[in-house]
């Protein structure tokens, strides 16, 4: 049955419920715009010959192999948007910087929408406040308070807060850190937010 | 990560199907008893069963939701589709009796979904169809609600075989 390597696309993401990026499918891919061509290429053949001959007979298969062309157009879609929406959502969680092994997963078209969403985000962003600018990435839960007590849960190295003060980020050490510069490693998991 | 922000494409309603959910498109692969009632000429390789260059007609063969939705003409011209065991007349007594006792993952992983899809195919049964997927739904809502709002935060596989 046609269409079968499509739907292996599609199950690849629907396995990663929770919004991970798997790394691009350009074989997948290329295999089945591969299939389209050829169900393409006997369509246009076969109307040709319904035409000429006046062989009304092939329109069934024609609509079939229509049908087929369809569902791959479909599925694709659904694939790459689908992974727009994860690349999106990993603006939200890692901040401007993506790691380099998620990097990795993209390809070069959807590394290039990244950027673009970023310069939307972030001019959006400038435009908050009155001009001044509003950083709309942090604080995404309510905060209870200020500062919060983070315990670190891998080493990170150094780490420079506000008043110019450096904190060395090693594991299982403790510190109680001003609440915005955190949660991007919170988010990132170097970081453990300690509720006591 | 925190999923919170990874907003997927949700399924359709009802008989709407969403172009670009992928719950949709999962769903629309399963596949249905079908009769052709017209020839496929030089698709005989779909059929496995037989070794003919065409598929002739009054063929029983399976096809998937999408493509049996694709060729589907008022006027049963092309095919005709048979409904899935589960959503006859035998079934459906069982459904209206108890929607509580039913292994709806047993089923099929896509009851509700499938059969709003089955509409689709101009059976007489339609209205019947379509009171007891709605009825089922009803049926089994409370302990549904009730499980999602005091489960455990930890493996909930054994409750869910009963979805």
């Amino acid at each position: 049955m046609f269409c079968e390597k499509a739907i292996e696309l599609i199950r690849e993401l629907h396995r990663m419920s929770d919004g991970q990026l798997p790394a691009f499918n350009e074989d997948g891919l290329r295999q089945v715009l591969q299939e389209m061509e050829a169900l393409y290429d006997q369509n246009q053949s076969d109307v040709n010959e319904a035409k000429a001959e006046g062989r009304s007979d092939l329109i069934a298969s024609i609509k079939l192999r229509h049908c087929c062309l369809l569902r791959n157009q479909r599925c694709v879609t659904a694939y790459l948007y689908d992974r727009l929406l994860r690349i999106r959502a990993l603006r939200w969680e890692y901040g401007s910087v993506l790691p380099a092994n998620v990097r990795f997963h993209m390809c070069a078209e959807e590394v290039q929408w990244f950027s673009q969403y970023k310069k939307s985000l972030a001019s959006f962003m400038r435009s908050l406040g009155g001009g001044e600018g509003l950083d709309i990435t942090q604080d995404m839960k309510p905060p209870k308070s200020l500062y919060i007590e983070v315990r670190c849960l891998k080493d990170h190295g150094e780490f420079e807060i506000d008043d110019g003060t450096v904190i060395l980020l090693k594991k299982n050490s403790q510190h109680f850190l001003p609440r915005w510069k955190c949660e991007q490693l919170i988010r990132q998991g170097v970081l453990e937010h300690v509720m006591s | 990560m925190d999923t919170q922000s990874y907003l997927p494409v949700q399924p359709g309603v009802g008989m709407q199907e969403n172009f670009l959910s992928l719950d949709d498109i999962l769903l629309s692969h399963e596949r249905l008893p079908i009769r052709t009632e017209c020839a496929f000429p030089r698709l005989g390789y779909l059929e496995k069963a037989t070794d003919a260059q065409d598929i002739p007609q009054g063929t029983k063969m399976e096809l998937p939701l999408w493509l049996s939705k694709g060729l589907y003409e008022r006027k049963r011209r092309v095919l005709s589709v048979e409904l899935p065991k589960v959503y006859r007349e035998g079934w459906r007594t069982v459904f209206n009796a108890d929607p509580n006792v039913v292994d709806l993952h047993k089923m099929g992983p896509y009851y509700y979904g499938l059969g709003s899809q089955m509409l689709h195919f101009d059976s007489p049964e339609n209205p019947e169809i379509a009171q007891t997927l709605l009825q089922t739904f009803i049926g089994r809502f409370r302990r549904n609600m009730d499980s999602s709002q005091n489960a455990y935060n930890e493996d909930t596989s054994a409750l869910a075989s009963c979805q």
